[in-house]
């Protein structure tokens, strides 16, 4: 083998603290190294052409670069051999810069540290074979989990661009939270009326197939190739008959049932459409509370339905779909705030959630857009609103800022105003966050134009006062005095969390999840959207705490990620796979169980079962070649040899 | 001139340090919300509020920190540490602070500590705590000779005070040596018993 | 069932009724409390307020006997000494600690201690919400009552390790069991003052005050306490509370032994309401005419 070594200063990155010069000196010594030099920047293009050139002059067959590490330039250099006409797996890269040269000051000591690491990278490379990627065909279809605003523009976005599109709603409608709030910041426009027409797309679009009061129950299958049951919940209602006309929901004598869609500021009937708007615009019946569901006798509904469609004796239906990648956008839920005792825990009726408030405030809530207290459907005069409840707050474990409150609640305090004008709102913040267009000007508008009164502390207690009032507890922290607040109603800004079941749903998609379960991303600065399993992408709240905007932004960066996914035919499959030793291979499935991809099955050959590898979906994590008891897996580019012949040079060092 | 701090100049991070590691809690943890202001029962009391207190201790104004009138008013209650969001014992920070500030002999409010050494003679006489004589030795030490007269004659009547001390069976020997060795000890330490 | 006790200094002085009751309700639900010989003061606020060491060395002692007696429980009715039990038993896990205190003493500690808890977990351990309800004699039925824990009882929480510290409800459990309505009280854990009536009165006054004012708006009966220093400040310094607010309160303020025991249909005298500052014949007369109202019912129907 000929062997050509390239030791780069990176400036003064590497130079700085290593011998360059002496390091390719060295390495002239190492088997089969046929050339070393050591260039300033071997990255830029001289430095590349230089590799290429020397590979052509000195009939290499094989690099070694000793430089930076592999994350970000492994590729470009594997690109490099690969014009000169070597086969891009016959490249070794030895990490002299993070391992050596920024964490050490000896010169000696580095200089022959790096001289080391490159003889392990050049006795890798000695065992190293070319590898070929394979190809497969792609099923130009999506997936779209969740039909929030972020759910709903990616849908939207990949059906534009031609791409079939499956959309999967848990609630009975789409909409998700923006669909509850009434009304948005900065602009304060009518939620409803900007979110609907897209919501209307969506039901209208040819491209898209919705499943509403639908989940994900599996994901089997790779990038380009996915396959996905989804459970269809029973609704009792044969949508494909319901009109949506309402005569059911006037009809139902069970008027009692938590309204889910209302932030449960109000009941709902049995048979019920989430709200006026709904898409799909269909009945759904609630199980535990529907008469003839749990007594037996009632049958209101299907007696007044025109269409016949509702079915009491309906059942959950498992469909399957066939797509070739999948958009999780499945947002937020608020944390249980009713772990803050000092606010009531929330036995007081007139301390609610934000959430709650902007139900209360919406025409289509339960109170027709008319602020009044829930405990006596009094107006309130004196509205305190308190931030950061479960927010920013590690002593209930939720140590993050869920970003949007700051701006919701100067909207709420000027919607407030609005409302009610003899009215006067508190609010309690630790910090305003409004780093958006527009968002600082709006904060000030509240403020100057709405008379908010803005109160720099935390709340330590809201209780009842006996008066029909509430105290609030709380701390002028810029006056440094205690202030106290009899109010009428509070409003307390709930931190958010991932939506309930994301882990689970993490595990079925192998994506990662962080503590509070929120989805991954594979980059937190270049790869925001992609996820660290090929084909899968994130859009919206899923990921981490975002507005509106952000979240618009996203589904569409979604989109992108997935039509420029489509726009090849045929994708390649990374050759550093896992492969079977079929003659050593005992069947005795321990790998299977392991993998965290599913990526291996069993299989029969000549006639004896064997575990096999399916190529396309092994990540070549390597957590089934060491818990193989036979040694029967090896995984290409990290072979037992390949990593024993590296040990054995250190051994020598 | 003004009279602005010069924090350059005043601030003492061995302070701060040393506050940490007597309470045990992170003061660099505060961010200031000011929930342990606003839900402290003695908070009215206060020349500083605790929050205060806290910035102070982060940014190591020990002067101010340690002669402040605050240390002393605390009720131990611990409602700060209770609801703290950052997990922060606040009233132990604050208890430490009365400690440092014995040691260094700052005694901002003498009639809140004349009381305690009052209660704990008492104890140190008998092994147990003695309303009476807590209250005629602080009365004796702090001047102040009218405290709590509206109370008494109810207090008596309703047999609330005992005029007698309630001595512990045994002796109170056993106490008076856990005293006298504590004492010494503070003596031996240079700290204030 | 037998309870090693530890009464604290207040139970032989200004709270000898919470002792007299507490006697009293235990030996009623077959609970034998067995006081720890030549026990001495826990040294309460003043001592940790002073030096930590001198506050465990006091409290160590205490546990020390108990200890040596063998028990595994020590019960004490008083929060302020439960308080500092249980800290001077968790600081004495840590050996640097553990010597220091041990210096202090005339010999070293044992090495384990009995877990110290209130009287009233120790009766709700022991009896539970039925078995209470069929010892009742004279149910509290009709009685509006506001259980008032103070703050020492359930901070800090990770110590006291007692119910919710924002909102316990081992003492609404108890008195509901004995049928009385039980107010949600949120000042339940709040702070009365300590010990501050005698140097600084304002701040008992101030704290005292703001507690029976919201125990008035709610309407309450009485409020009931566990703790004896709360108990003082809301009942004996209740004038001093009133001139604060600017008003004046008539709230008897009962210990919950004297609560218990009244429905268990103890002597009265045995309970010590004679002790009360606040009178609470009011409320006793309540109670009487509440019950020969359902005997008059009870003989009608």
């Amino acid at each position: 083998m000929r062997i050509g070594v390239f030791i780069c200063h990176c400036g003064s990155n590497i130079a700085g603290t290593v011998d360059c010069a002496k390091v390719a000196h060295i390495a002239r010594a190492y088997p089969d190294v046929v050339y070393a030099t050591d260039p300033m920047y071997t990255c830029a293009e001289p430095g590349q052409a230089a590799i290429e050139a020397a590979i052509h002059e000195y009939k290499l067959d094989g690099v070694v670069v000793a430089s930076c590490s592999p994350r970000m330039h492994e590729p470009t250099f594997r690109r490099t051999v690969e014009r000169a006409g070597l086969n891009r797996y016959m490249f070794e890269m030895a990490n002299i810069r993070e391992h050596v040269s920024w964490i050490g000051k000896d010169m000696e000591a580095n200089t022959n540290k790096a001289a080391e690491l490159v003889r392990l990278a050049v006795e890798k490379l000695r065992n190293n074979v070319p590898l070929t990627a394979k190809q497969f065909d792609v099923n130009k279809r999506v997936l779209v989990i969740g039909g929030g605003v972020a759910g709903i523009q990616a849908a939207l976005d990949c059906a534009d661009g031609g791409v079939p599109v499956v959309l999967v709603e848990r609630e009975a409608t789409i909409g998700g939270k923006m669909a509850k709030l009434d009304k948005t910041f900065p602009t304060v426009d009518c939620s409803a009326c900007i979110l609907g027409p897209k919501m209307v797309d969506v039901a209208q679009h040819p491209n898209i197939t919705l499943y509403a009061c639908a989940e994900v129950e599996d994901v089997s299958g790779y990038v380009g190739n996915f396959t996905v049951k989804i459970r269809k919940r029973a609704t009792y209602v044969d949508w494909s008959k319901c009109t949506g006309c309402g005569a059911c929901t006037e009809k139902c004598p069970s008027k009692k049932s938590p309204d889910a869609f209302n932030e449960f500021t109000g009941t709902t009937t049995a048979i019920s459409i989430a709200f006026p708007q709904a898409i799909p615009k269909k009945a759904v019946i609630n199980p535990q509370h529907c008469r003839q569901l749990t007594k037996g006798k009632c049958g209101v509904c299907a007696k007044v339905c025109p269409t016949g469609a509702i079915n009491y004796d309906m059942q959950d239906e498992i469909v399957t779909e066939e797509v070739g990648s999948i958009v999780a956008a499945t947002g937020y839920d608020l944390m249980d705030w009713s772990v803050y005792g000092e606010y009531g825990g929330g036995n007081y009726p007139d301390v609610i959630t934000a959430l709650q408030y902007e139900r209360l405030m919406s025409a289509s809530g339960p109170t027709g857009g008319h602020i009044v207290r829930p405990s006596d459907g009094r107006e309130p005069k004196n509205i305190v609103f308190v931030q950061c409840v479960g927010s920013r707050d590690k002593s209930v474990g939720r140590p993050y800022c869920s970003g949007f409150c700051c701006m919701y609640t100067a909207k709420q305090a000027i919607l407030t105003k609005d409302h009610i004008p003899d009215s006067q709102s508190f609010v309690f913040y630790m910090d305003i966050r409004a780093p958006g267009k527009m968002y600082d000007e709006f904060t000030r508008r509240a403020i100057e134009e709405y008379g908010t009164e803005y109160i720099r502390g935390r709340v330590s207690q809201i209780y009842p006062n006996g008066n029909g009032r509430l105290t609030v507890m709380g701390v002028d922290t810029l006056l440094g005095r205690q202030v106290e607040i009899q109010a009428d109603l509070v409003v307390l800004a709930v931190g958010i969390e991932a939506s309930k079941g994301s882990p689970q749903l993490a595990e079925k998609l192998r994506i990662s999840y962080d503590s509070y379960g929120f989805f991954m991303e594979s980059h937190v600065k270049l790869k925001p959207v992609e996820t660290n399993t090929a084909g899968v992408f994130l859009a919206g709240v899923c990921q981490g705490a975002k507005d509106i905007p952000a979240s618009v932004a996203q589904g569409s960066a979604a989109a992108a990620k997935v039509l420029a996914l489509f726009a090849k035919h045929k994708l390649e499959s990374d050759p550093q796979i896992a492969q079977v030793d079929m003659r050593r291979c005992v069947a005795c499935g321990k790998c299977i169980r392991c993998c965290p991809f599913g990526a291996i099955k069993e299989t029969e050959f000549r006639g004896e079962a064997k575990a096999q590898v399916v190529e396309t979906v092994c990540q070549g994590c390597g957590l089934c070649t060491s818990t193989c008891p036979q040694g029967a897996i090896q995984l290409s580019h990290a072979t037992d040899n390949q990593i024993l012949a590296e040990v054995n040079a250190l051994c020598q060092c | 001139m003004n009279d602005a701090i010069d924090i350059s100049h005043v601030r003492d991070a061995a302070f701060t340090a040393e506050v940490e590691a007597r309470s045990g809690q992170k003061v660099a943890s505060c961010y200031q919300c000011g929930n342990c202001t606003a839900g402290c029962p003695a908070g009215f009391a206060y020349d500083m509020q605790v929050s205060q207190i806290m910035r102070g201790v982060q940014l190591g104004l020990k002067d101010s920190v340690l002669k402040s009138r605050s240390i002393w008013m605390c009720l131990s209650c611990s409602t700060c540490s209770q609801r703290c969001p950052n997990n922060i014992d606040v009233a132990a920070v604050m208890e430490t602070l009365r400690h440092m500030a014995r040691k260094e002999g700052h005694i901002t409010v003498p009639k809140v500590e004349k009381f305690w050494l009052s209660f704990l003679n008492t104890v140190r006489a008998f092994g147990r705590s003695y309303e009476i004589g807590t209250m005629v030795l602080y009365m004796m030490r702090s001047l102040r000779v009218y405290t709590d007269v509206d109370l008494a004659p109810t207090a008596f009547a309703k047999g609330k005070l005992g005029l007698l001390p309630h001595l512990t069976p045994g002796g109170a020997e056993p106490v008076e040596r856990i005293f006298r060795r504590y004492r010494e000890r503070a003596k031996r330490e240079g700290g204030r018993p | 069932m037998n309870f090693a006790y530890y009464p604290g200094c207040s139970a032989k002085g200004s709270s000898s009724d919470y002792e007299s009751s507490t006697q009293a309700v235990c030996r009623a639900l077959d609970i034998t409390l067995e006081e720890i010989p030549g026990w001495n003061c826990c040294g309460s606020t003043p001592a940790h307020a002073v030096d930590t060491e001198l506050s465990a060395a006091l409290c160590v002692r205490n546990l020390d006997i108990a200890a040596r007696q063998g028990a595994d429980l020590l019960l004490t009715p008083c929060p302020s000494c439960l308080s500092n039990l249980r800290a001077a038993a968790r600081r004495m896990e840590k050996p640097a600690f553990r010597q220091r205190v041990n210096e202090l003493l005339d010999a070293p500690a044992a090495e384990t201690f009995p877990e110290v808890t209130s009287v009233m977990q120790g009766i709700a351990r022991q009896i539970d919400r039925e078995t209470l309800a069929a010892r009742v004699q004279t149910s509290l039925k009709g009685l509006r009552l506001a259980a008032y824990y103070g703050c020492l009882m359930s901070r800090p929480s990770e110590l006291m390790r007692f119910e919710d510290p924002e909102n316990p409800l081992l003492m609404e459990g108890l008195l509901s069991a004995c049928g009385a309505e039980m107010v949600d009280f949120p000042l339940k854990t709040a702070c009365c003052g300590a010990s501050f009536g005698i140097p600084e009165r304002a701040m008992t006054a101030r704290n005292s005050g703001r507690i029976l004012e919201l125990a008035r708006r709610l309407g309450v009966d009485a409020v009931v306490t566990a703790c004896p220093l709360c108990q003082m400040n809301l009942d004996l310094r209740q004038k001093q509370a009133g001139r604060a607010c600017e008003t004046s309160f008539h709230l008897p303020v009962l210990y919950f032994t004297q609560m218990l025991g009244l429905a268990l249909g103890l002597k009265r005298n045995e309970l010590g309401l004679n002790k009360l500052a606040v009178s609470a014949n009011g409320l006793l007369e309540k109670m009487d005419n509440l019950r020969r109202a359902d005997a008059v019912e009870g003989g009608r129907s």
